[in-house]
C-alpha cells in the first residue's frame, strides 16, 4: 500500500468509528427505553407546526429566476474574494482580468434585465 | 510561525500570453458577446438575416485565421498561458473544421429558425459560444482547460436544443442531453482528480514527462483516472456503451442543431481524446489501446446493426454516426505495444518513431473531417425535406422513411444530393467516405489489428444496407405517403431556389462538393491530416 493510501486509512478508520458510535448510542437507547408508541409522539414537538398535506407542494416558478441569478452572483463572489485579498500581488494584470470577468457577468445581467427576466410578473 | 503577511510574501508572475495564438477563440467569444449585447440593446428583435450574416462571418473569420496561422507557423506547437493551451497543426485543423461547421450550421438554421420558433440572436450567440468551447478543446494542453472547453461546448449545446422548446420533443431531448451530459462531466472531473493524484499535474505534457521519467510501483490510480476520462469523452463522441443518449437527443433536436451535434461536438470530443491519449498518457498505450479497440468494436457493430433496424431516417443517421465514431476509434486504436516501447527508448524529441505512428491518428483526423461534412450535409437535407412539406397527421414520425419515398420524383436535385451523401457515408468509391474508410482500415492493418479491420469492413457493408434503403425509397417509382407531401407551402418572404431556402441549398451544395472533391482528389487533405496528426506527438 502506498503512502498516499495509508494516510487515507486514518480517514477510513475515523469514519467507521463515527458510524459505529452512532449505531451504538441508538442501540443502547433502544434497549434501555420503555416502548409506548402513541400517534401524538409522531407529530412536531411543542412549538412546531402540524404537517398539512403531502410534501410534494409546488412553489412559485418566479423564485427560480432569482435562485439562478443568486447562484450567478454567488459564484462571482467566490472568484472575487480571493482576488480581492491578494489585489496588490496580482497588480494590473489581475485588475484587467477581473474587469473582463465582471464585464462578461454584467453583460449577462444586462441581457436578463432587457429581456424582462427581473420583472416580477 | 511567521506572521501571515510574510507567509504570503510572494510575487505573482502573470503567465506569458501569446495573444496571436488565441485569436480564433477571441473572435468567437467576442462575436457571441457582441451579438448578445446588440440583441439586448436594440428595442426590436434583431432580424434573422443579421445574426446569420454575423455568424457566417465569424465562422469564416475563425477558419481563415486558423488557416493563416497554420501556413505562417507551420505545424510546430506554440504553447501559451504557461503551457495550458497549445496551437499546433492538429488544433488548427480542428479549428478550421469548427469554423466551417459553424458556417454550414448557420446556413441550414437560417430558414429553420422560424419553424422552430428559435430567437435568431440567441441561437447565433449560443452556436458561437459552443464553437469557442470546441476550439478550446482542440488546443487544450491541460486537463482543466480541456474541461473548461468541454463545458462551454456542452452547456451551450443543451440550451441550443432547448431553444426550440416549443416542441415537446426538443424539450425532452435537451433534458436527456443535459442530465446525461452533466453525469459524464462528473465522470470526467473525477478522472482529472485521479490523474492529478497519480501524476501530480494536470498539464498534458507534464503528465507525459512524469510518466516517462519516473519509476512507479503501480499505476492503479492513474489507470482508474484514465478510465474515467475515457467515460467522459466516450459520452461526447457517443461511443458504445456510452451512446444511449445519442439517438433520442439527435431525434428530438432541431435538424440543424443535430447536424452540429453529430459533427462538430463529436470532432471536438475526438480532438480532446486524441490529445489525452497520445500526449498525456501515451506511455500507458499498452493499457488503453485494448479499451479503444473494444470501444471501436462495440461502436461499429452496435451502430451498424441498430441503423438497419430504424424506420426513422433521423434515428438511422444517429446510429450511423455511432458507427462512424467506431471508425474514427479504429484509427485512434492503431497503436501497437512495440511503438510505445520504441518511443520509450528514444523519448524526448525523436520524430523517427513518431513518423510511423502518425498513421492511425492521421487517418482518424481525415475521417473526422470528411465525416463532419457528410453529417452536416445529411442533416441539412433532412431539414430541407421537413421544412418543405407539411407535418404528418397520421401519427408517423416527421422523418419516417415513408416520407422520403418518391423524393426523387418531387425534388430530383435534393434527392440526388442526399443519395451522394448517403453513398459517401456507406463508403462508395469516388466519394470521400471511401477514402476515409480505406485509410482507417489501412492504418489498423498496418498496426496488425486485423480482427478490428475485418470487423470494420463487415460493418461497413452492414450499414450500407441502411443507407441504400433510404436511397432506394427515394428513387422508388410510387411512394405510399407521397401524395400528402405534394402540397407546397406558401412562403414567399425569403429568397428561394425552387421552393427550397437558398441558404440550405448552399450548405448542402458545399457538403456535396467537399464529399466529391475529396473523394476524387484526397491527396491534399491526406497531407494536411498527416501533418496535423504528427504535430500532436511530443
Amino acid at each position: 500500500m502506498s503512502d498516499l493510501l495509508r494516510s487515507y486509512l486514518t480517514v477510513a478508520i475515523f469514519g467507521a468509528a463515527a458510524v459505529l458510535m452512532a449505531f451504538a448510542m441508538f442501540g443502547v437507547a433502544r434497549i434501555l427505553r420503555p416502548q409506548r408508541p402513541t400517534p401524538q409522539k409522531l407529530i412536531a414537538y411543542e412549538s412546531g407546526v402540524d404537517p398539512v398535506g403531502s410534501d410534494w407542494t409546488q412553489s412559485q416558478i418566479r423564485y427560480y429566476v432569482f435562485a439562478v441569478l443568486f447562484v450567478l452572483f454567488d459564484v462571482e463572489a467566490v472568484f472575487i474574494f480571493p482576488w480581492a485579498t491578494r489585489l496588490e500581488v496580482y497588480a494590473l494584470f489581475g485588475l484587467v482580468e477581473m474587469a473582463i470577468f465582471i464585464f462578461i457577468l454584467v453583460l449577462g445581467l444586462f441581457y436578463a434585465w432587457r429581456k424582462g427576466v427581473l420583472r416580477w410578473v | 510561525m511567521p506572521p501571515l503577511d510574510e507567509l504570503f510574501d510572494e510575487t505573482f508572475a502573470a503567465p506569458g500570453v501569446d495573444w496571436w495564438v488565441l485569436v480564433p477563440q477571441i473572435i468567437l467569444v467576442g462575436a457571441a458577446l457582441g451579438l448578445l449585447l446588440v440583441a439586448s440593446l436594440t428595442p426590436r428583435a434583431l432580424p434573422a438575416w443579421a445574426s446569420t450574416i454575423v455568424t457566417i462571418a465569424t465562422g469564416a473569420a475563425t477558419a481563415i485565421t486558423a488557416a493563416i496561422q497554420w501556413t505562417d507557423w507551420g505545424s510546430a506547437p506554440r504553447s501559451t498561458l504557461a503551457g495550458a493551451f497549445v496551437s499546433d497543426g492538429f488544433s488548427l485543423l480542428i479549428t478550421v473544421l469548427v469554423g466551417a461547421g459553424v458556417v454550414m450550421t448557420a446556413l441550414v438554421a437560417h430558414s429553420a429558425l422560424d419553424r422552430y420558433a428559435m430567437a435568431p440572436p440567441e441561437f447565433a450567440a449560443l452556436l458561437l459560444a459552443s464553437a469557442a468551447g470546441a476550439v478550446v478543446m482542440a488546443g487544450a494542453n491541460d486537463l482543466i482547460v480541456l474541461f473548461l472547453g468541454l463545458e462551454s461546448l456542452s452547456i451551450a449545446l443543451y440550451v441550443l436544443i432547448a431553444l426550440a422548446g416549443r416542441r415537446a420533443s426538443a424539450r425532452e431531448s435537451a433534458m436527456k442531453y443535459f442530465v446525461l451530459g452533466a453525469f459524464s462531466s462528473a465522470f470526467f472531473l473525477y478522472g482529472i482528480a485521479l490523474v492529478y493524484g497519480a501524476t501530480g499535474g494536470t498539464n498534458l505534457s507534464g503528465i507525459s514527462e512524469f510518466l516517462f521519467g519516473t519509476v512507479r510501483d503501480n499505476d492503479y490510480l492513474l489507470l482508474a483516472g484514465v478510465a474515467l476520462l475515457l467515460v467522459g469523452l466516450g459520452f461526447k463522441i457517443a461511443a458504445v456503451p456510452f451512446h444511449f443518449w445519442a439517438p433520442d437527443v439527435y431525434e428530438g433536436a432541431p435538424s440543424p442543431v443535430t447536424g452540429y451535434l453529430a459533427s462538430i461536438a463529436k470532432a471536438a470530443g475526438f480532438a480532446a481524446l486524441a490529445r489525452v491519449l497520445y500526449v498525456a498518457v501515451f506511455q500507458q498505450g499498452t493499457a488503453w489501446s485494448p479499451i479503444i479497440v473494444a470501444l471501436a468494436f462495440a461502436s461499429l457493430s452496435v451502430g451498424a446493426v441498430m441503423a438497419i433496424c430504424q424506420s426513422d431516417v433521423k434515428r438511422m443517421l444517429a446510429f450511423s454516426s455511432i458507427s462512424h465514431a467506431g471508425f474514427v476509434l479504429v484509427g485512434l486504436a492503431a497503436v501497437s505495444p512495440d511503438i510505445v516501447d520504441g518511443l520509450w527508448t528514444n523519448f524526448a524529441g525523436s520524430v523517427g518513431a513518431a513518423a510511423d505512428l502518425g498513421d492511425g491518428v492521421s487517418s482518424a483526423v481525415f475521417y473526422l473531417v470528411v465525416y463532419s461534412f457528410m453529417a452536416l450535409g445529411s442533416f441539412a437535407v433532412l431539414s430541407a425535406v421537413v421544412g418543405s412539406s407539411t407535418d404528418p397527421d397520421d401519427g408517423t414520425s416527421r422523418h419516417d422513411l415513408s416520407r422520403y419515398s418518391g423524393l426523387a420524383r418531387r425534388r430530383p436535385v435534393l434527392a440526388l444530393a442526399f443519395a451522394v451523401l448517403l453513398l459517401a457515408q456507406a463508403g462508395v468509391p469516388l466519394t470521400a467516405g471511401f477514402v476515409a474508410k480505406f485509410e482507417v482500415i489501412r492504418a489498423a492493418v498496418g498496426e496488425g489489428i486485423y480482427v478490428l479491420a475485418a470487423v470494420a469492413m463487415v460493418t461497413a457493408v452492414v450499414s450500407a444496407f441502411a443507407y441504400l434503403r433510404v436511397v432506394l425509397a427515394m428513387y422508388a417509382p410510387e411512394g405510399a405517403a407521397a401524395a400528402a407531401d405534394d402540397a407546397p407551402t406558401a412562403r414567399v418572404s425569403r429568397p428561394r431556389w425552387g421552393d427550397l431556402p437558398l441558404t440550405t441549398v448552399l450548405a448542402i451544395a458545399l457538403a456535396v462538393a467537399v464529399t466529391l472533391v475529396v473523394g476524387v482528389l484526397p491527396q491534399t487533405l491526406l497531407e494536411w491530416s498527416a501533418d496535423a496528426a504528427l504535430s500532436i506527438f511530443p
